[in-house]
């Protein structure tokens, strides 16, 4: 029983953000019932000082290795992505939690659910088993379900929960329908015996049906096509800060959660899954880019720009190499960054009786009643649209690089010309800001936003002098898997 | 050994006999009932068998949670079973379909052993023998060594669903009259009784 001790506390060692996370929620939520229905202010910050000691842990103590018997890693790939995970969770709690009144989420749950979900984000990253896959993804699902019909009494938040909880059931079910293939057809859940099995018995139809299940619930966690339905309506009926924060992490998770199990279990039969990446890609990115122009609301253009940028980061595990692999993770952190800037200014957008506007034409005017935010915007949009020499054409390069190395010509090609397309509504926003007439005025936006989105922007026009520091921590955290 | 045949015939033909008695009650109350005696009857079988574990769940989760919400729903909502009853029929070949595939089910469950004779090893391999070590300790042994990783997270998708479940439901309304036990005791004849002296012939 002692080497059982010993692997035990091993295994809690690794763990360590985990359990401060998980342990954490739990005494939160002793202190938000017995400090009673006004303690929302102080539980969210205590909820994020809970995130950052876990991000600074996470910071301080690069550890490796397997915990309990092989179902959790711990390694570079995942030390990269819980950073990310936390960071992107950490500000959209801050936005939130500075804004609670406003938003209406004055709840103490509501913290209390982001951590949870949070945990249940750093799980699927660190996940090694098809179990444990499954247990962090519904873990995390599950809190993000609650937090979209979070304002019960709002109808469009109820039927965005609503629908969240019905379609995400149901994309799990086929998930979970494809992991039991997947164990039938090669007898393990863990992802090294899984490819030790393919390697040695090669890959069977059942497998293959099987696989593709299994991408197809990782599609719809993502938002890519054809899973996307649920993302424009569950971005504008969610509250903005909800919206923001299902926007940043959790997608990061997903993709983390997505790149690990098709480079490592699914690495003998990567020419199975890279068609199914493939066309995955390039329909995220064709449709992002074309249905995102009839949009007037700006959170759902937002749905459908996350919809397009899922698509090109994809592209980078298409190619199935290390450039690839760093690209995607340089995009997704790139994407987190515009994206949360973006959801600053959305939460900005308030009319001056204090009422919220997500009209895209609402913004008219708005370089001459507020310049500051106007400049940041189009920052932000143009960097989304990818012009050079703002992040976003650094992130959309990098893939397209590996894409080229990888001689997967026509998905480039076709890439390039969908982002020219999306080019269009990201353009049309600056244009409504800069070149009509003002209609309504927005009230100043508070500090915190502004700090929010100030750093955002600086983030998007900074990266082509800092961008290589972070290219190498991603060509570090790509290693890991190859 | 004659013992234990006494009782597993005694379950046995109890369970049967109730399972019946569930589709010919006419009370839906008697048939819930049924159900859960038909619950016990099969926790004593597999009590039989040394599956104390298996006994002890059924119990716990079919007599103490299913069977009784199937209480609540059958008391709480009105249903007429006597017109359900009577339309019965029209979904008959319905029945009969799941029945037959139930049937092949078992034939395939049963017909495994022959057609992959060693399946019969792998039932055999992984329970410990029973003389040594119960049901419970054996599935305990397992899910908080190998599993408790699992287990733990599991425990907290439970805790999400339950903050969930009291997030999106729970209101605390105003303007409800509830009862206070200490007010009412509290009451003396002159907060509670008023004398009036009414003149004979006259109302109030």
């Amino acid at each position: 029983m002692d080497n059982f001790a010993e692997i035990l506390i091993a295994s809690l060692h690794l763990t360590t953000p985990e359990l401060m996370l998980g342990l954490g929620a739990l005494a939160l939520l002793m202190v938000g019932v017995f400090a009673g229905e006004r303690s929302g202010s102080l539980v969210t910050t205590l909820a994020l000082a809970l995130l950052v000691a876990a991000l600074g842990w996470i910071f301080l103590n690069p550890v490796e290795g397997l915990a309990f018997g092989g179902v959790y890693k711990a390694d570079a790939f995942s030390r990269y992505f819980k950073m990310a995970a936390l960071f992107a969770a950490i500000v959209s709690l801050f936005m939130a939690g500075t804004r609670a009144k406003a938003e209406n989420l004055t709840q103490f749950e509501f913290p209390v659910l982001v951590v949870l979900a949070t945990l249940g984000m750093m799980l699927m990253i660190s996940a090694n088993n098809l179990i444990s896959v499954y247990m962090a993804l519904e873990l995390q699902s599950l809190a993000l379900y609650v937090l979209a019909a979070i304002n019960r009494d709002n109808l469009r938040a109820t039927e965005a929960g609503l629908k969240y909880f019905v379609l995400g059931a149901l994309s799990s079910g086929m998930m979970l329908y494809g992991m039991s293939l997947v164990y039938g057809f090669t007898g393990n859940t863990g992802f090294a015996e899984i490819a030790a099995a393919l390697t040695a018995g090669g890959h069977s139809l059942g497998l293959v049906f099987g696989l593709v299940f299994v991408l197809a619930g990782f599609a719809f966690k993502i938002s890519a096509v054809p899973f996307h339905m649920w993302t424009p309506d569950v971005y504008e009926g969610a509250p903005t800060p909800v919206t923001a924060f299902f926007a940043g992490a959790p997608k990061i998770a997903a993709i983390a959660m997505l790149t690990r199990i098709a480079l490592t279990a699914f690495e003998p039969v990567h020419a199975d899954w890279q068609q199914v990446i493939v066309f995955i890609s390039i329909a995220s990115m064709v449709l992002g880019s074309f249905a995102a122009i009839a949009q007037s609301n700006i959170k759902r253009l937002m749905a459908y720009s996350s919809i397009g940028h899922m698509g090109y980061a994809l592209v980078g595990l298409a190619a199935h190499n290390q450039t690839g692999v760093s690209g995607l993770i340089t995009y997704m952190t790139i994407y987190m960054a515009m994206t949360l800037g973006s959801f600053a200014i959305i939460m900005s957008m308030r009319t001056q009786d204090g009422q919220p506007t997500e009209n895209i034409s609402d913004l008219a005017g708005l370089s001459k009643s507020n310049p500051f935010m106007a400049l940041i915007l189009t920052l932000l949009m143009f960097s989304l649209a990818g012009i050079p020499p703002l992040a976003g054409f650094f992130a959309k390069y990098f893939v397209f690089v590996a894409a080229i190395e990888a001689k997967l010509y026509a998905l480039s090609v076709i890439g390039v010309l969908a982002s020219v397309v999306g080019a269009f509504y990201y353009l049309r926003v600056i244009k409504v800001m800069w070149f009509d007439a003002p209609k309504v005025s927005f009230q100043p936006s508070p500090a915190s936003l502004k700090l929010v989105y100030g750093l955002s922007g600086l983030f998007v026009t900074a990266y082509v002098l800092f961008g290589g520091m972070l290219g190498t921590a991603a060509d570090v955290a790509a290693k890991a898997l190859f | 050994m004659g013992l234990q045949a006494l009782f597993f015939y005694l379950f046995a033909f109890v369970a049967i006999a109730s399972a019946f008695m569930v589709i010919w009650a006419r009370n839906p109350v008697h048939s819930v009932l049924f159900l859960i005696l038909t619950f016990f009857n099969a926790a004593g079988l597999f009590l039989l068998t040394g599956a104390e574990f298996l006994a002890m769940i059924l119990l716990v989760v079919y007599v103490g949670a299913v069977a009784v919400l199937f209480l609540f729903v059958v008391m709480m909502l009105d249903i007429d079973f006597a017109k359900l009853r009577s339309t019965a029929l029209e979904y008959a070949p319905v029945g009969a379909l799941i029945g037959v595939i139930l049937a092949a089910e078992l034939v395939v469950v049963i017909g495994g052993s022959v057609i992959s004779p060693e399946i019969g090893k792998t039932i055999a391999n992984p329970i410990p023998d029973v003389a040594t070590r119960t049901n419970t300790a054996a599935l305990g042994d397992q899910l908080y060594t190998t599993y408790v990783y699992f287990f733990q997270i599991a425990g907290l998708v439970l805790l999400v669903a339950m903050i969930g479940a009291i997030v999106l439901t729970l209101r605390h309304r105003t303007n409800i009259k509830r009862q206070n036990i200490a007010n009412q005791v509290a009451r003396s004849p002159e907060t509670a009784v008023e004398v009036v002296k009414v003149k004979s012939g006259q109302g109030l």
